[in-house]
C-alpha cells in the first residue's frame, strides 16, 4: 500500500447474523485476508479463545468488546470494524441478528451503502433472513448483497444455491430493494471471499471482496434534490472578517453552485449563493455529504435549523407527518404521548396522533388491533408537531427523510422514524 | 461528471461535521489535548470546522507531569499560532493537595490518576461536552463507543446503555450535572489520520519520527529511560534509534525501532505493520478489559 490513497471511496456496510451461520469467520476472512488483523490481537485473542477452553481461535472476540459480551458469547451492540484495500476503505456495522437487537440493525443499516445477508445453504431463507432483508428495505440500503455460505457442505451444489436465490427473490419483490446480486461461498474454506472458487466453476460472477470493491455506490446520494440544513452560523467577528456570516452545514441533497438562487425557509426569503467556502478556498460547487459553509449576497435572517433550498424544489413544510417508526426503548411507545423530536439540525415537540399498524416483520402482515408498540416493534403513525419541519420522503431522501425520537424526560433516544 | 470525495475527504466532512454539532449543542465544549497526532487531529479539523472564525472551545491538557519535553514544546506553539485558550489540569497538583495518591512500585504510572484530575477539571470549567481523539479502531473497547458519548454526573460510562446513532442525528439532550465525551474522529484508523496529516502537510512533534534514545526494555516493550521510571537491576539501558507511535505519558508510552524520519516513512511503516499501535501501550495490558473499566470510571 503506497500513500498515494487519496482517491479511496469510503463504502459503509452492515452484516448481520446469528452465531452460526459464519459471519464471525466471514469478517475474520475478510479483515485477515485484507491484513486488517494485527498480530497482537490475533494472538490476544488466541489466548483468550485458549483460556476459555475453546478450540481453534474465536474470531468473534475481535468484535466481540465488551466484558458482558465477552462473559455471554454474544454481540449487544453495533461493533464497528475497518479494513481497506488499495480501492476502498471499508467500514462494516455487525450487528446481533436476534430478534431482540432490531434497534442495532437499524442503527447499523442507517448509514449503510451495502447490506451484506448471510445465509446457511443447508438452511436457506429463514426467519432471520427476512429479518435482515426487510430492515434492509425499510432502511432503504441501496444494494443489498446475498452470500450463500457453507456450500461447502452442500457439496457446492448449484441447485442448492439456485434453490436459496430463487426463495430470496420471492421473498425480496414484496420489499422495496433495488439491486440485489447473490454470491455462493465457504468463508471457512475461503471459497468467493478473496479468492474465486477452484470447486464451483458453475458459477461465472464476483468474488465477496471483488464485489465490495467495484459495486456501484457514486450514485447512492440524492443529487437532484438541493437541501442544505443550517447546522451553525459562523460570525468571526474579527476586524479582517468583520460583516462575515457563514452559514455552515452539510450538503442533505442536490448539487449547489455559486450563483444559485436559493430560498432560505421557514422564512421564505430568497438570495443568491455568493460564494461556498471551505477551509482550503473557494469552492465552485457542493454536493453531499460535504461540509461546507454558504455566504448569501443579501443579509436574511437565518439560523440553525432553517433549510436553504432551491426556489422550484421545496422539501413539504408540514406539521402532520406519516412515519414508519423503530422503536428503541422497553417503555412502550405512547399514543398521544408527547416526544422530542430531531431531524436535519431541528428540534420539535411531537405528539402521537395515532397508530395506523403495527408490522410482522417475518410475515409482513399489518396488525391493525395491536397498538402495542413495544421494544423493537415497527409500525406505522402520524406525528403533529409543535412547529412545521421541511421533510421529504425517505425513499427519495435518507437524511431529510429521517427523524430520531427523544424521550422528554429522560433525554434518552427511544425510536427512530422514516417519513412515507 | 460524477460527485465523489476520496474517503479522507469524507472522513473530514464527517468530522467537521461533529465538531460543528458540539459548537451549536452544548454551551461550554473543551478539546481534550494530549499532544498526540489524534488530538492534533482533532484541532485541526476543528480550525477547519470553523474557519475563518477561532475555534469556539478552550483546550484541556491533563498534564502528568511526566510529559516528554517535545510535547510541551509542541503543544505551546499550536495554541500560539491558533489564538487558542490553554488549560492545564495537573497530576501533580492533586497529589500535593493529597487528593490523589502515587502509585508505587516499577509499574507506577499515573496514566489512571489523570481520570480524578480530568473529572475535576471538567467541573471546575463546568464544561458539558468534552472532545477526544479517541478512535474506534485502535482498542475493543472503543470500537463500541458513540459519537456523542452520554456520562453520568459521576463521569462514567454505561457501555451496555448506550443512545443509538443514526443516520446524522446527535442527541446530545442532557440533565443537569451530566456530560457528554465526543469523539470527532471515531471512524478515523491510524493509517487514515497519517495519511491525511501527510496530504494536508500538518507538522507534528519531534517524537513521532525517528530519533535517537536511551531506552530499557521491560515485558518486551521499549520504555524510554526517564527519571519518572524507576528501572530494576537487571534492566539494562541502551541507544536505539525509535520513534513514539502513540504519546501518551513517558511512564507508559513505549517508543518503537524505526527508522522513519519523514510522514511517508510512517506511512509506510504503518501500512506494513503487524502489530496495533497500543500493543506498546503498557496502560492496556493490566487485564483483558483494561481499557473498558477505566473508561466506565471516566477515562477518555
Amino acid at each position: 500500500m503506497s500513500n498515494n490513497n487519496n482517491q479511496t471511496e469510503l463504502l459503509r456496510f452492515t452484516t448481520a447474523g446469528s452465531v452460526d451461520d459464519g459471519k464471525s469467520t466471514l469478517i475474520g476472512r475478510l479483515l485477515y485476508d485484507s491484513k486488517s488483523i494485527y498480530e497482537d490481537q490475533y494472538e490476544a485473542i488466541k489466548e483468550s479463545s485458549a483460556r476459555r477452553g475453546e478450540e481453534g481461535v474465536n474470531l468473534a472476540l475481535l468484535t466481540d468488546g465488551l466484558k458482558a459480551e465477552r462473559e455471554q458469547g454474544i454481540t449487544i451492540d453495533v461493533a464497528y470494524r475497518y479494513f481497506a484495500t488499495p480501492k476502498r476503505k471499508f467500514i462494516i456495522a455487525d450487528t446481533p441478528g436476534h430478534i431482540q437487537y432490531t434497534r442495532n440493525m437499524v442503527t447499523g443499516a442507517s448509514t449503510a451503502n451495502v447490506a451484506l445477508i448471510l445465509i446457511d445453504a443447508r438452511h436457506g431463507v429463514v426467519e432471520q433472513t427476512r429479518r435482515h432483508a426487510f430492515i434492509a428495505s425499510l432502511l432503504q440500503i441501496p444494494h443489498i448483497v446475498v452470500c450463500i455460505n457453507k456450500m461447502d457442505l452442500v457439496d457446492y451444489s448449484e441447485e442448492s444455491y439456485n434453490q436459496v436465490k430463487t426463495d430470496f427473490t420471492d421473498f425480496a419483490s414484496k420489499l422495496d430493494v433495488k439491486d440485489i446480486d447473490f454470491i455462493p461461498i465457504s468463508a471457512l474454506k475461503g471459497d468467493n471471499v478473496v479468492e474465486k472458487s477452484k470447486v464451483m466453476d458453475w458459477y461465472g460472477g464476483s468474488t465477496l471482496m471483488y464485489y465490495l470493491e467495484n459495486v456501484h455506490i457514486s450514485s447512492d446520494e440524492n443529487f437532484i434534490d438541493c437541501r442544505f440544513p443550517v447546522q451553525y452560523v459562523i460570525r468571526p467577528n474579527t476586524d479582517e472578517f468583520h460583516d462575515y456570516r457563514g452559514y455552515a452545514g452539510r450538503i442533505a441533497g442536490g448539487v449547489f453552485k455559486k450563483g444559485d438562487k436559493v430560498v432560505a425557509l421557514p422564512s421564505g426569503f430568497s438570495s443568491t449563493i455568493k460564494k461556498i467556502n471551505t477551509f482550503d478556498g473557494e469552492v465552485e460547487e457542493a454536493f453531499p455529504p460535504m461540509s461546507v459553509t454558504l455566504l448569501l449576497e443579501n443579509e436574511i435572517d437565518i439560523s440553525r435549523g432553517d433549510m436553504i433550498v432551491r426556489a422550484n424544489n421545496q422539501p413539504e413544510a408540514t406539521q402532520d407527518l406519516e412515519v414508519m417508526v423503530c422503536w428503541f426503548s422497553s417503555k412502550p411507545m405512547q399514543l398521544r404521548g408527547k416526544y422530542t423530536i430531531l431531524h436535519t439540525s431541528q428540534d420539535a415537540r411531537a405528539m402521537v396522533k395515532g397508530i395506523r399498524y403495527k408490522l410482522n416483520i417475518n410475515s409482513l402482515h399489518r396488525d391493525e388491533e395491536d397498538k402495542h408498540i413495544g421494544m423493537n416493534d415497527i409500525a406505522r403513525v402520524t406525528l403533529r408537531t409543535t412547529k412545521p419541519l421541511f421533510v421529504d420522503a425517505y425513499r427519495k431522501n435518507r437524511i431529510s427523510g429521517a427523524l430520531i425520537f427523544v424521550d422528554e424526560a429522560t433525554n434518552e433516544t427511544v425510536g427512530a422514524g422514516m417519513i412515507i | 461528471m460524477s460527485y465523489y470525495l476520496s474517503h479522507l475527504k469524507e472522513l473530514e466532512a464527517e468530522s467537521i461535521f461533529i465538531l460543528r454539532e458540539v459548537a451549536a449543542q452544548f454551551e461550554r465544549p473543551v478539546i481534550l489535548f494530549s499532544g498526540g497526532k489524534d488530538s492534533i487531529l482533532v484541532t485541526y479539523l476543528a480550525q477547519k470546522a470553523f474557519y475563518p472564525a477561532r475555534i469556539p472551545f478552550p483546550l484541556l491538557h491533563i498534564d502528568t507531569g511526566h510529559n516528554f519535553d517535545e510535547t510541551i514544546e509542541y503543544r505551546d506553539n499550536l495554541v500560539k499560532q491558533l489564538g487558542a485558550n490553554l488549560l492545564v489540569g495537573s497530576v501533580q497538583s492533586a497529589i500535593d493537595e493529597g487528593a490523589l495518591t502515587e502509585e508505587k512500585g516499577y509499574n507506577a504510572s499515573r496514566n489512571s490518576l489523570q481520570t480524578h484530575v480530568l473529572l475535576d477539571s471538567l467541573e471546575k470549567g463546568k464544561f458539558d461536552a468534552a472532545i477526544g481523539g479517541a478512535r474506534r479502531d485502535e482498542e475493543k473497547a472503543r470500537a463500541k463507543e458513540r459519537f456523542f458519548s452520554h456520562r453520568d454526573e459521576f463521569g462514567q460510562w454505561d457501555p451496555k446503555n448506550q443512545r443509538p446513532e443514526l443516520w446524522n442525528l446527535f442527541n446530545g439532550k442532557k440533565h443537569y450535572g451530566e456530560h457528554f465525551r465526543v469523539f470527532p474522529i471515531s471512524n478515523w484508523t491510524e493509517l487514515d489520520v497519517w495519511q491525511y496529516l501527510a496530504m494536508e502537510n500538518v507538522p507534528l512533534p519531534s517524537l513521532y519520527f525517528a530519533h535517537k534514545r536511551k531506552v530499557f526494555k521491560r515485558d518486551g516493550i521499549l520504555l524510554a529511560d526517564t527519571p519518572y521510571i524507576p528501572k530494576r537491576e537487571d534492566e539494562e539501558v541502551f541507544e536505539a534509534m525509535v520513534r513514539c507511535r502513540t504519546i501518551g505519558d513517558t511512564t507508559c508510552t513505549g517508543v518503537w525501532e524505526s527508522n522513519a524520519t519523514t510522514v511517508n516513512d510512517i506511512i509506510a511503516e504503518v501500512a506494513t505493520t503487524r502489530t496495533t499501535e497500543r500493543g506498546g501501550r503498557a496502560d492496556d495490558k493490566r487485564s483483558e478489559t483494561a481499557m473498558e473499566d477505566r473508561k466506565k470510571h471516566g477515562y477518555f
